[in-house]
């Protein structure tokens, strides 16, 4: 029978320093696994610079890093925004608002991120321009609304075919991320002692002064990491806009692999962009949290 | 008709759940007085300095401060905790920002003074509970001792009214307690109305005014140090200080 007390003396027992290590457990802690991504990505260079095929595909394939980066990084500050307002309401003692606040976050959060973007690309986009249209309309209608006759102009005259698939598209993504990002920021407001907050107010603060200059700039410290993180799945799930003919990265390898048949060339170089952003982005994040870690300020 | 009162609390009670924290309590406070509220934890100390800036809301019962009646619905709660300064036991500074901005945060955002202003008061201050050379040091760079004084200071800052202390010194070491309460008999000597939860007998002789004993959620005995101290009438109150003094 094994002894419980030997087990966790096992798992108490100090690590070895890896100065003092033998130079076989050296070369065994390497971080083989970034050498060999490091390789791939050299023998994809090589590709492109000599074989025709790859060199193609890359150039045909490569402006949709565009897309894919503008995309991704607007959609991703409105989900901030979004999540700032609806992480708020989520610890809001209103009913009102905290039920309203729950309702989107439970609702798009039970639903697959490629239907919210589907969703909202033709079914909440239009019903905001036709709204918008209304309102519009009501306003030039409404005598005594005169002085604001320049935005009823504007308003009625959005027209649903103009929105283009791009705007849909970040429309779709800060839809879907907003309610990750709301439960970020609301662990990261409630994580600050109940204390910071009653100083605030007892120094005669209202609630929104004490949120904003003394809890969320303490918050922010703890969700920069996973606000991060949420950052690289964005990237990643950026790529189902696909699905709105959006010409980015994965939209592009799909038209060149229908162009060229070049299946490989094509996947090989789509996958490889891709992870060199993650990659990247997920360094960022690591560098990040140790700078959380120990300058705190 | 003679009403120095600053303060006036009637018939307050206030329940948390299932526990009864102020029973029928009522309380008057006069203009530049230092009133020591000590008893038993849980006895409803905090809670009554608590109500009295709002960070409670009472059940029944109405509390007034500076003629203003701070239970009712519409009362204006941020100008009244703008009046009336709070010390923490675990002093609650804010740890992202220097002591000097701790003190001049309220004072900007607030009361709306101009920068230089708020700065030169928060040196003032600094300097007046003994610490001008920490002025940029931030909250985790001060001992115990120093951070109360930091957070006396900031909330002196906006000239209250009133100062309410709750258990300032509970969470100090014992050689730090002094230097905090230094601090406070000088503040009571100026004249500053002050209530103060504590269970540090030498303040209360030196400097308070009068004494109360709040246990189980009411007021059992009230009266000036001397009476209460030395001559307390209720079994209660004569059973605690005899506790807490060994």
């Amino acid at each position: 029978m094994p002894d419980p007390k030997s087990e966790s003396i096992e798992v108490l027992a100090p690590r070895k320093e890896p100065g003092i290590l033998p130079a076989t457990n050296r070369i065994k802690n390497l971080p083989w696994w970034a050498l060999i991504i490091l390789m791939l990505g050299i023998a994809l260079v090589y590709a492109i610079a000599n074989l025709p095929n790859y060199a193609d595909a890359f150039y045909f394939i490569v402006p949709g890093l565009k897309v894919t980066l503008t995309v991704s990084i607007t959609a991703f500050v409105i989900a901030l925004v979004i999540g700032l307002i609806v992480g708020l309401g989520r610890i809001s003692t209103n009913p009102i608002i905290y039920n309203l606040a729950t309702f989107y976050v439970e609702v798009v959060r039970g639903i697959p991120m490629i239907v919210i973007i589907i969703y909202v690309a033709y079914v909440l986009v239009p019903i905001f321009i036709s709204g918008a249209n209304g309102l519009g309309a009501w306003i030039l209608d409404t005598s005594w609304l005169g002085f604001l006759q320049d935005i009823g102009n504007s308003l009625s005259s959005l027209d649903i075919t103009q929105i283009n698939p791009i705007a849909r598209a970040i429309a779709g993504l800060a839809f879907g991320f907003g309610a990750y990002e709301a439960e970020v920021f609301r662990a990261g407001i409630i994580s600050i002692e109940r204390g910071q907050m009653e100083a605030a107010r007892s120094l005669g603060m209202t609630y929104l002064q004490a949120m904003r200059y003394i809890i969320l700039p303490q918050a922010i410290r703890v969700i920069l990491p996973p606000l991060g993180n949420d950052f690289i799945a964005m990237l990643k799930d950026s790529s189902l806009i696909s699905v709105l003919a959006v010409r980015d990265l994965t939209q592009l390898g799909k038209l060149n692999r229908s162009r060229t048949f070049r299946t490989f060339e094509t996947w090989n170089t789509v996958t490889y962009l891709y992870l060199s952003m993650t990659l990247l982005g997920s360094m960022g994040v690591k560098w990040l949290e140790r700078k959380m870690k120990s300058g705190e300020r | 008709m003679e009403n120095d009162n600053i303060i006036t609390i009637r018939n307050v009670y206030k329940r948390f759940k299932h526990v009864e924290a102020l029973n029928d309590v009522s309380l008057d406070v006069k203009r530049g007085e230092v009133l020591f509220i000590f008893g038993p934890s849980g006895g409803g100390k905090s809670t009554l300095l608590r109500c009295i800036n709002q960070l409670e809301k009472v059940n029944e019962g109405e509390i007034i401060v500076d003629g203003i009646r701070v239970t009712e619905p519409n009362a204006d709660l941020d100008k009244l905790r703008s009046e009336v300064g709070m010390v923490f036991q675990l002093f609650n500074l804010f740890p992202h920002l220097t002591a000097l901005q701790n003190i001049t945060i309220a004072q900007e955002k607030v009361r709306q003074w101009p920068k230089e202003q708020a700065v030169e008061t928060a040196h003032r201050l600094l300097k007046r509970v003994g610490l001008p050379e920490k002025a940029d040091a931030y909250p985790d760079q001060l001992s115990g001792g120093q951070k109360q004084r930091v957070a006396i200071a900031r909330a002196l800052a906006m000239n209250p009214l009133i100062m309410l202390f709750d258990e300032p010194t509970s969470a100090l070491d014992a050689e730090m307690i002094r230097e905090v309460l230094d601090v406070m008999v000088d503040l009571a000597r100026e004249g500053m109305t002050m209530l103060v939860v504590s269970h540090e007998m030498g303040f209360a002789k030196a400097a308070a005014d009068r004494m109360v004993f709040l246990a189980d959620a009411r007021v059992i005995e009230e009266g000036s140090v001397e009476e209460i101290y030395t001559r307390p009438q209720h079994a209660r109150t004569k059973a605690f200080i005899e506790q807490i003094l060994y």
